[in-house]
């Protein structure tokens, strides 16, 4: 339990004056879920940016299993164990649900070099893409095309996409954006089961879900981490009340 | 409105009988048409690979067309003046053996494919246009001032080359020959779109970053389709000059390039018969409104302009369904 996988060592991100990321290090331990917190524009996304490789920090470093992975690209990134979901859906929006999650099965692979054999005759990936179809519940919209899913379905796709790369990481970025009530439940189940395949570092506003979830909370603000600690602790950090929480002052 | 499965049929249907037709009445000259069309709908079937697919708009693609020609003219040329390619360090002769001149055109279009490819496509819209366009003028230019093989003006190959069995200087004979081929690239293509390489060049194009994240290769992935693209018009390039019996700077011009792109337009972008669509409508225009005015490209352009104001995807999309290709 107290292995680090993933590890941010005084990352540090600037956009002229602006700092989104002021020496931030945070750690991921496996088993866990570590979820991060904060308001609109504290530095969530240029963090994950970060740690996925679509951004490289001014200074400071990534480390997944003790290998600085802070100079790869997001490909490598994603090849040496980084399985992401992102805020803004990214899909193959006229594929259908199927075709999506089996290019995450063919990503695993590493070997899209196939040129006439149909991919969904490929009875393996296509059994795993549809077990992680099942398993966040778009089983029935497998052949459905995916710019006609609501947004709440393309959260749980894009989960079921990061499932099938069977990563050494789970970075979710709000993948319950969007779920309503009923699937915001089925999604935290889902992800309380993912923590024994990978740790997840868990970016999220729906607090119910975070506090169900979260091992350890570190939240942000303009760009810093204000706190880090356990969720009886967060909620009773009275600067993060008032920083986030928005509880009485 | 019909299924484009259907639609692939009756353009098919049209592409067997149409010069069988014309072979009953012994007019010869309809069917060199429709080889013309045949021709220009390979040299599109191997663009849309990259525009379709890819999501790159190639401007340059008649490099590849006019390499295959000069391929097939130089070799031709070397053959019928009995005076070898080189003789230093090693003896190259000429040939007129069509398989050999279409395998090196093949061969040498994705060579030059993969050297534009490594410098455009680490760009993208407008910037990828223009470098696509700046190499095939490089191309044109080199083939005005190569005066040892005709320079502006060109160079005629006197006889048809050969294939093994056939007599190519039979019309429908050679239009059988050029039909089959691009049976085959339309086979290809219909494999490759299916396969694992054609799923993942889809998804590049629609979504980068997701390709990126799932861990595949975004600029291999491209570069290779731009490769196989470029062999695929080389190819065609090859067949052309052999129906001309003619190659010229002309086959570098940018005016083709664009036609290549217009044919993709009116058939529909990125559907398999797409190019065979719109090379058919191109070349039925051409000769049809080309007979009344000279001035039709203006009705072309009107034609061009009601398809994609009221067509995302050409013909295509405006006679067929639309369909979500799973299996």
């Amino acid at each position: 339990m107290t292995d680090v996988v993933l590890a941010t060592h005084n990352i540090t991100k600037s956009f002229g004056s602006l700092v989104a990321c002021d020496n931030v290090s945070i750690e991921l331990k496996s088993g866990e879920v570590h979820a991060i917190i904060g308001p609109n524009g504290a530095g969530k996304s240029t963090l994950i940016s970060q740690i996925c490789g679509s951004q490289t920090p001014d200074h400071g470093r990534v480390e997944l299993m003790g290998q600085d992975i802070t100079s790869k690209s997001a490909r490598e990134r994603a090849l040496a164990g980084l399985g992401r979901t992102f805020q803004i859906s990214q899909l193959a929006m006229e594929d259908t649900v199927l075709q999506n999650v089996m290019l995450g099965s063919l990503g695993r692979t590493g070997n899209p070099w196939h040129f006439v054999k149909p991919i969904l005759k490929n009875s393996a990936l296509r059994d795993e893409a549809e077990s992680a179809l099942e398993r966040v519940g778009l089983i029935d919209e497998m052949h459905t095309e995916t710019g006609t899913l609501s947004h709440g379905k393309k959260r749980q796709l894009e989960v079921a996409i990061a499932l099938t790369l069977k990563p050494k990481v789970f970075i979710m970025d709000e993948p319950m954006a969007g779920l309503g009530l009923e699937g915001s439940k089925d999604l935290t189940s889902l992800l309380d089961q993912l923590r024994h395949e990978a740790p997840i570092l868990l970016v999220e506003h729906d607090m119910d879900a975070v506090f169900a979830l979260a091992d350890k909370i570190s939240v942000l603000d303009y760009g810093k981490v204000i706190a880090s600690d356990n969720v009886e602790g967060i909620k009773k950090n009275t600067v993060v009340q008032q920083a986030y929480l928005g509880g009485d002052e | 409105m019909i299924s484009e499965r259907h639609i692939n049929f009756l353009t098919l249907g049209l592409l067997v009988l149409i010069p069988l037709w014309a072979y009953g009445v012994d007019e010869p000259f309809t069917i060199t048409l429709m080889t013309r069309a045949v021709i220009f709908a390979l040299a599109a079937v191997g663009l849309n690979l990259i525009l379709g697919i890819g999501g790159f708009v190639s401007f340059g693609h008649a490099a590849f067309f006019g390499l295959g020609g000069y391929v097939m003219g130089i070799l031709a040329w070397h053959a019928q003046n009995y005076s070898p390619l080189m003789e230093w360090p090693l003896l190259i002769e000429g040939t007129k053996s069509m398989p050999v001149i279409w395998v090196l055109s093949i061969l040498l279009s994705a060579f030059l494919a993969f050297l534009i490819g490594m410098v455009s496509l680490k760009t993208s819209g407008v910037y990828f246009i223009m470098i696509t366009l700046a190499f095939a003028q490089m191309m044109y230019y080199f083939s005005i001032s190569w005066s040892a093989y005709g320079g502006e003006d060109g160079m005629s190959i006197y006889v048809r080359n050969d294939f093994p069995g056939l007599n190519t200087l039979d019309p429908i004979q050679f239009y059988l020959l050029c039909f089959v081929i691009l049976m085959a690239a339309l086979w290809l293509m219909s494999r490759l779109v299916k396969s694992p390489f054609g799923l993942a060049l889809n998804a590049a194009r629609q979504s980068p970053q997701r390709v990126q994240a799932v861990g595949l290769d975004l600029h291999k992935l491209q570069l290779l389709a731009f490769v196989i693209s470029g062999a695929i018009t080389g190819l065609a390039g090859a067949l052309f000059a052999d129906l001309n019996r003619f190659v010229s700077p002309n086959m570098f011009s940018w005016q083709l390039s664009g036609e290549f792109i217009v044919f993709i337009i009116i058939g529909g972008v990125g559907r398999l018969f797409g190019p065979v669509i719109g090379a058919l409508v191109f070349v039925g225009l051409e000769h049809f409104l080309g007979g009344i005015s000279d001035y039709w490209h203006i009705y072309l352009g009107v034609i061009l302009l009601l398809i994609v104001l009221f067509s995302k995807t050409g013909v295509i999309g405006l006679i067929g369904k639309k369909e979500v290709h799973d299996d």
